[in-house]
Order: C-alpha cells, then sequence, then structure tokens
C-alpha cells in the first residue's frame, strides 16, 4: 500500500517536473510531449473508469475521443471564419473559449456514451468488444464522408483556443492547464472508486451475480460508468486537438481506440495512476524508439505481449506488487 | 391466521417435452425453516431460479410478504425482500470480508449512486455489516481478503452478505454444501437461530442438518412436491422412501 | 435507376458478402470452439493477399498465387497458434484482444519493414478479365462472378464439414462443451490449431481474391476484420449460417446503400447535398443495421439466446 503511494506521487510529480525542466533548459518541444502525455493520459483515465473499474471492455472510445475533438474542432473553426453554426431555430455561434469547449465536449461525448452504451451494453463478453468497436468505426467512416468539416483531410484550427487570463500560446501554462484538468479528474477518479458508486460497479465487475443479489442493478451501474468514462475521453479529445490545432478522422480509428488501451494496459488496468504510467511509457517509446526506427511499432507491439502474457498488473504492478484490497 | 411471507402457487415449467417444475406449491411463515429436499435432477436448482428471479415460470405465482413478485427481476425481488445463498458461494473475491458486508448494506440502502463520499467510513453501511458479521462469526476477519478465506468461512460470508439486506425471506441453496461435520454442527446451530430473523426456504441434501432444523419438509421428485409435512410425517411416507430408496422395502 | 445498375449492384453486395462470409466464418468458429477472440486475423487477410501478389509477380500465375495465399496464411495462423494463442485460450477477454492487438501491430509493422509502404499490385488473370453476358443482357465482370462461386462452394463445403465428418463432430462438441472432448481424449491442441489454422486460410484467401480487386497494402484487413465483427454480432456467435446471413445482409446494405441513399435524397434535395447526405448516412447504414439487431436479438439472429 505505501509502495504503490509512493509510486503514485512519483508518477504524479513526473510530468510537472519533466515540463518545469524542459522550461528551465529550454526546450519548448519537451514541453509539449509533456503536455502530450498529461492529455493521453486523460484519455486513459477515463477508458479506465469502463475497463478497470467496470471490467467493460471498449474497444471503441476513440468514438468520444474523436468526438470531443470534432467539437473542439467544429466550434473553433465556426468561431474563426465568423459563421455561426445555426441560425434558426436558435442563433448558435462558434467559440474558442476553452472552458465553453470543455463543456460541450464532456456533454456531446457523454451523450454518445449513452447512447452507445445503452445498446452495446444490452450484449456481454465478446460481443461487447466487437460491438464498441464497430460503432469507432462507424464514426471513423461518417466522420470521412460527411464534408462539411474536412472529411479525410481533417479540419485545421489556425490559433490555439483561450482561456480566460491566461496566454494559451505559451507552451508551460498549456501543459498547466492540461495537467490541472488531469489532476481534477484523478482526483474525481479516485474517489469514484472508493464511493458507494465505485464499490457497486467494482463488485459487478467481479461477479454481476452477487450483485444482482443484493438488489443493484449491473446494467445501470455500467451505463452510468460508460458514460462517465466517455465524457472524459471526449475531455482528452478535445484538448489533444486544441494541443495539435488540428482533427482529423484518426481521432475515430481503431488504432486510436488500440492506443489508448495500451496506455492503461502497460501502466497496469484498474490502478488509478496506471494510465499517467503508460502514456508517459509510450510517449517516451514513440520519441526514443520512433527516433532510431520508423518500425518502432514492431517494438511497441512486443513489448505489449510481453506485457499481457508475463506482466499483466503492468508497471505498476511489477513495481507496487499486488493490488491490495483497501478501505 | 398466521401471515404467509412466502408464497408460491402452482409453479409450472417446462423445457419442451420436459417437465421440470410440475405445479409446485410452497409457503413460508413467519419463524418457520421449510426444508425442500429431493434427488438430483429433481428439479431444485429450476424451481430455486423461479423463485429468486433469474427464470420465468411458464404458469403459477411467487408472493413475497402479500406482494406478488412474480413479474420481478432478480434484483428487484432483492429489494422487495430476498435474501438468498448460493450453492456454490458467490462472492466479490478480491474484496475483503468487510467490503462484501457494506456491499449488501450498500445495496440495501440503494443509495448507490453516490460518487464521492469513501463507502468504507459511511457509518451506517460499516455497522450494518459488522452487526451481520458478529451474527455469522466473522468479525475477527473483517479485513481478510475473501479469496484468502476458507470454504467455510465463505459459506458464513454468504449468509453475512444476505442477513444485511435485512430480508423477509431467507432462501438458502445447500448451505452446508463442502462444509465438514463441525462445520456443519456450527452451521446447523447457526440457522436454528437465524429463523428468527426471517423464516427460511432451505434446499439442502445435508439429512442430518434438514431433520434438526427443519419444522416442514416438501419433498421434490422429477419436479413435483410428492410429500409435505413434519419430519416424522416425511419419514414414514411410503412414496418417499420409494423416491429416495428405491423399491428396496425399508420397513 | 434503372434495373440492369441494380442487379449489378445486387450482385456486387453479394460478392463482397461472401468475402466478408470467409472472414466471418474462420472468426466464428475460432470464437465458437476456441472462446477466442482474434484481432489478428485481419493480418491473416494481409498476409495471404501479400503472399499472392508477390509469388503472381514473380510466377505470373495467379494459381499459384492463389495457393500461396492459402500456405501462407494457413503457415502464419500455426505459427502464430502455437506461439502466442495458445497462451491465450484460457485468459480473459481483455487479454486476448490486448495480445492479438500486439500482432497486428508486429504483422503490419513487419509487412511494411518486407514490402514497404506501397501497395502492392494483384492483377485479375486474363482468363478471367473481361465481362459476362448475363440473362437479360447485363454486362458483369467474370472475375467478380466467379469470386460469388468460389465463396458459395467454400460455404458449401464448410457446412459439410461441420455437419458430416468426424472433424464437424469434434467441432460442434468443442462448441458446445469444451472440457468434455478433452476429457474424451480428444487432441485439443491439435484440434485447435487445426481449427485457426483453417480460419486463417480462408481469410488468406478472401484477402487475395479481393486484392485483385482492390490493392494489396497493409493495413487492409482491420477494416475487413470489423466488418467481419458486425457480421458476428449480426449473425451469432458460432453459427456459420448466421456467418453467411449476415455477411450476405452486411455486404447488400453496404453496396445497395451507397448507391441508394444518395439517390432517395436526390428526390427532395439538390443534387450535391443529396450526395454527401446520402453517402455519409450509407456510410453508418451498416452499424444502423447492427444496433437493430442488437435492440432485438442481443445474441444475433442464429446465436443462442
Amino acid at each position: 500500500m505505501m509502495r504503490e503511494k509512493l509510486v503514485n506521487l512519483f508518477l504524479f510529480l513526473l510530468l510537472p517536473v519533466t515540463a518545469l525542466a524542459a522550461f528551465a533548459l529550454d526546450e519548448p518541444f519537451i514541453i509539449t510531449l509533456a503536455t502530450k502525455a498529461a492529455i493521453l493520459a486523460l484519455a486513459g483515465v477515463g477508458l479506465n473508469i469502463a475497463l478497470g473499474l467496470g471490467g467493460l471492455v471498449s474497444f471503441g472510445h476513440a468514438a468520444f475521443f474523436g468526438i470531443g475533438g470534432y467539437a473542439m474542432g467544429i466550434l473553433a473553426a465556426h468561431a474563426q471564419s465568423y459563421t455561426p453554426i445555426m441560425e434558426s431555430p436558435f442563433l448558435i455561434e462558434g467559440t474558442k473559449s476553452m472552458p465553453v469547449i470543455w463543456l460541450v465536449a464532456i456533454v456531446v461525448s457523454g451523450l454518445a456514451a449513452l447512447l452507445i452504451g445503452a445498446l452495446s451494453l444490452r450484449t456481454s463478453g465478446v460481443y461487447f468488444i466487437m460491438v464498441t468497436l464497430a460503432f469507432g468505426q462507424m464514426l471513423f467512416y461518417f466522420s470521412i464522408s460527411w464534408p462539411a468539416y474536412g472529411g479525410e483531410d481533417g479540419l485545421s484550427i489556425y490559433v490555439r483556443n483561450g482561456f480566460p487570463g491566461l496566454n494559451t500560446l505559451d507552451p508551460l501554462t498549456f501543459f498547466a492547464i492540461a495537467f490541472a484538468v488531469l489532476a481534477l479528474v484523478l482526483l474525481f477518479a479516485g474517489r469514484l472508486a472508493r464511493a458507494p458508486f465505485g464499490l457497486a460497479l467494482s463488485a459487478a465487475r467481479q461477479n454481476a451475480e452477487r450483485v444482482e443479489a443484493v438488489g443493484l442493478a449491473p446494467f445501470r451501474l455500467r451505463l452510468v460508468a460508460f458514460v462517465i468514462s466517455g465524457a472524459v475521453t471526449g475531455l482528452a479529445g478535445a484538448l489533444f486537438a486544441d494541443l495539435n490545432r488540428f482533427v482529423s478522422p484518426t481521432m475515430f480509428s481503431w488504432q486510436t481506440s488500440g492506443e489508448i488501451m495500451i496506455f492503461v494496459i502497460l501502466g497496469g488496468v484498474g490502478r488509478l495512476f496506471g494510465p499517467v504510467a503508460g502514456a508517459a511509457l509510450f510517449i517516451l517509446l514513440e520519441h526514443v524508439l520512433g527516433g532510431l526506427s520508423e518500425f518502432w511499432h514492431i517494438y511497441l507491439g512486443l513489448l505489449l505481449l510481453l506485457v499481457v502474457l508475463f506482466a499483466r498488473g503492468g508497471m505498476i504492478g511489477l513495481i507496487a506488487g499486488r493490488e491490495v484490497a483497501h478501505d | 391466521m398466521t401471515e404467509v411471507l412466502l408464497d408460491v402457487r402452482n409453479l409450472h415449467k417446462s423445457f419442451g417435452a420436459l417437465k421440470a417444475t410440475d405445479d409446485v406449491s410452497i409457503t413460508l411463515r413467519p419463524g418457520e425453516i421449510h426444508a425442500l429436499i429431493g434427488p438430483n435432477g429433481a428439479g431444485k436448482s429450476t424451481l430455486i431460479k423461479q423463485i429468486a428471479g433469474g427464470l420465468r415460470s411458464d404458469s403459477g405465482s411467487v408472493h413475497f410478504a402479500g406482494q406478488d413478485v412474480t413479474p420481478l427481476s432478480t434484483v428487484q425481488r432483492a429489494r422487495a425482500g430476498l435474501g438468498r445463498t448460493f450453492q456454490i458461494s458467490s462472492l466479490a473475491m478480491e474484496y475483503t470480508v468487510l467490503q462484501n458486508a457494506v456491499l449488501g448494506a450498500l445495496g440495501q440502502s440503494g443509495r448507490v449512486m453516490r460518487f464521492f463520499a469513501p463507502v468504507m467510513r459511511q457509518q451506517k453501511l460499516r455497522e450494518e455489516a459488522m452487526r451481520a458479521l458478529e451474527l455469522v462469526g466473522l468479525a475477527d476477519h473483517a479485513a481478510k481478503r475473501t479469496a484468502d478465506l476458507s470454504h467455510g468461512q465463505r459459506r458464513q460470508l454468504e449468509v453475512a452478505v444476505a442477513l444485511t439486506l435485512r430480508p423477509k425471506v431467507f432462501l438458502m441453496d445447500e448451505p452446508m454444501a463442502g462444509l465438514g461435520a463441525s462445520g456443519s454442527k456450527e452451521m446447523t446451530g447457526f440457522l436454528d437461530g437465524l429463523r428468527r430473523e426471517a423464516p427460511i426456504l432451505l434446499v439442502e441434501h445435508d439429512m442430518d442438518a434438514v431433520f434438526a432444523l427443519a419444522d416442514r419438509i416438501s419433498v421434490l421428485v422429477y419436479g413435483q412436491i410428492i410429500a409435505s409435512g413434519t419430519a416424522a410425517e416425511i419419514k414414514a411416507d411410503p412414496q418417499v422412501r420409494v423416491a429416495y430408496l428405491g423399491e428396496e422395502d425399508a420397513a | 435507376m434503372s434495373l440492369i445498375l441494380l442487379i449489378e449492384q445486387v450482385l456486387n453486395g453479394v460478392q463482397s458478402g461472401v468475402m466478408l462470409f470467409l472472414m466471418a466464418a474462420g472468426l466464428t468458429l475460432i470464437f465458437g470452439v476456441m472462446g477466442l477472440i482474434n484481432l489478428a486475423h485481419g493480418s491473416l487477410y494481409m498476409v495471404g493477399a501479400f503472399a499472392a501478389a508477390a509469388v503472381a509477380a514473380a510466377t505470373g500465375s495467379f494459381l499459384l498465387a492463389l495457393v500461396a495465399a492459402l500456405a501462407a496464411a494457413a503457415l502464419a495462423g500455426c505459427l502464430i497458434e502455437m506461439t502466442v494463442i495458445r497462451r491465450l485460450y484460457d485468459r480473459d477477454h481483455l487479454d486476448q484482444v490486448l495480445a492479438t492487438f500486439a500482432l497486428i501491430l508486429i504483422f503490419s509493422e513487419g509487412t511494411r519493414f518486407l514490402f514497404g509502404s506501397f501497395p502492392l499490385f494483384l492483377d485479375i488473370p486474363s482468363a478471367l478479365a473481361g465481362p459476362v453476358t448475363l440473362p437479360g443482357g447485363i454486362q458483369y465482370p467474370l472475375y467478380r462472378l466467379v469470386i460469388i462461386g468460389v465463396g458459395l462452394v467454400i460455404a458449401a463445403g464448410l457446412f459439410l464439414l461441420i455437419a458430416r465428418t468426424r472433424i464437424g463432430i469434434q467441432i460442434r462438441a468443442g462448441e458446445a462443451d469444451r472440457e468434455m472432448i478433452a476429457a474424451l481424449g480428444v487432441d485439443i491442441a491439435k484440434l485447435y490449431t487445426l481449427i485457426f489454422a483453417l480460419g486463417a486460410a480462408l481469410a488468406g484467401l478472401a484477402g487475395a481474391l479481393v486484392g485483385a480487386i482492390q490493392s494489396v497494402q497493409v493495413g487492409m484487413g482491420e477494416p475487413v476484420l470489423i466488418l467481419a465483427f458486425v457480421v458476428i454480432v449480426i449473425g451469432g456467435i458460432g453459427s456459420i449460417k448466421g456467418a453467411l446471413i449476415g455477411a450476405l445482409l452486411v455486404g447488400l446494405t453496404d453496396t445497395l446503400g451507397s448507391v441508394l441513399l444518395p439517390l432517395f435524397f436526390a428526390n427532395f434535395m439538390e443534387a450535391s447535398a443529396a450526395t454527401s447526405v446520402g453517402s455519409s448516412l450509407a456510410s453508418m447504414s451498416i452499424y444502423i443495421l447492427m444496433a437493430g439487431v442488437l435492440l432485438f436479438k442481443p445474441t444475433g439472429l442464429f446465436g443462442e439466446a
């Protein structure tokens, strides 16, 4: 228990320390990498709520990542071209304000998760995996064929969106914003796991029959978890699109769904800070190995295979040992 | 007229040509232990599922304390007051003993959609859980991981979780299963006291326990109740002897 | 829209459905008997296509290319079954998904390493290249008709295999109760490897056949894999019949949807808007079909309830 707390502390400090060090050494690119890690970790934290806590193997979380990204893209695109999104019956204009964009991203991806979850959770096991994968793919093809927002080529946002009172163009400031969001969500996710909802959800993962026998409905628990999970991953998507000032159908792809899963697994499924470890490791590999070989995905695949076959608890599992049942 | 807390009326269930449940009626009165016995393949599991909620009957009805629960799901019947234990212990294995008991208390309270306050620190739930654990004798093991418990302790935990539901009726599926001689004796003594909390429909194979505990015994053979009465009546019933002992005359 | 065009599109839908069936049949068998979800199936499809393209380029023979596709895919299947897949049978679905996803990464990048990022070309053999005149005066590519024929023959073969042969009995028994057939003395390890290799060969064949009409490139297998998943969700796990009907449904919905929906919307929208709305909806039509099945039969049309 103590070990895991130390590991968590280390992981919590890892990114800000890296960013500050990079700032001191005047390496803005490293700050951007740390920001990317924080945002991808956020996507993973979202997935972990459904996957680690709820036991729902969703291989379509890119659906929500993409929705968040396009929420940002659509709102910002209309703002930068000074054309409203809709004129009648309501006037809806675009915006480049991050808080508003985040709110929209959370709400829309949450709603999408409600729809997709309500359908997908009627199935279980392998069916569920296939269905979530399919819905992600559906949005991928839709975003390619819908011409208004760039289709296959994607959508560029020329200037980073704004946050009241802050200069978001400065890399360190934007890192701070992304990290603050990550920290808040980690706090929320941690509390969620220990709350009545978390106890019941995790119990449903271990033994759904037992949960029914005490008068709680696993379907409802899982649906709520799926919605929260989708909303968080959607928020990450909006931030990711903002980081790159670009959104494209790739954010909806099955590869993206797979990558988000990789962050969670490499760090340790169900561990609160697992996605932070996993995302950081992934960025490190992408940068270091990717620099050495353009075929670095082979090594990523081998690493993933080794972790799945032999190191089930991920990195945190290796270092901090088996999870202790905690009060 | 003592109220009937569990009223199973004329249940029928067929699977194709096989009549798994053939016009079964059972009642359970307050303070009573009603045992359901029968040879393997008699249809006990099918019947249990129809009472607990996992299987829809072809006809007939089930009532808890006057409420018709026939259209209700397993979850809803648990909320309506059914405390069930499983033949094969069905617990959250990663959790501690206390966490499993708190889960039961949480289910009973119904306030599960809470996302912020730590559940294990909630006074009421802890107290409820500890009360149940004390009653079954597991209070000292509250912090132990369920996966590390012995078989007998898991059976005890099953009962504890059912207790936290403050049920109107207990449905117990072979609570003695896998317990050795001393474990069975303890469980028998425990169930004897448990009847005061709520009456028990006890499905069991262990005849010593059944004859020691049961106020009434019903015998299920090929989906039908062939006899129902006190222990003495059942022991003397010729049809029961044929069903259990074959054609030998065990006079 | 003319009847001729409609019939052509129906045939196209059947053709794509029949190829999807080859993928879905292997997947559903592997899941039904071994309880394993295999994301690497798309990679086996790709391996078949690349083997065919390479051999066709080297020898000029399409027939040899097909044989190569079958062999290469089956071999690749055996290899991964013996090294990775057999460690996964007892694991939970998450582990299976992740491990087979890892295999996709390794296969894709490995192929890119060997063959480069540009697509390879596999030509339709000249003997099959031209159109054929069908009753009613419809001109339809001979090659596509051959594909439909091959697919249906294989479907019939699979039905016979499962219904009439010893292996088929073992497959059906395995689907019903895995532990039991092991206890009865069936060599499980060999049976599983065989089934996996069979599924792989089917995927490789599909890859080669389709590779001649579309291009042969890294990543070609995964979109087909996901469509095959949709087929299985619609048809039901473990059911070959479900796989065939589901595949035909999906193939037809996809093809006819992309043609008919824009036309439908052109009735009350101007042309360019109709095309974009129509084709966007068409891209989602298969998934809407899947969602419909989920609403009424979550275990698929022919799956166990």
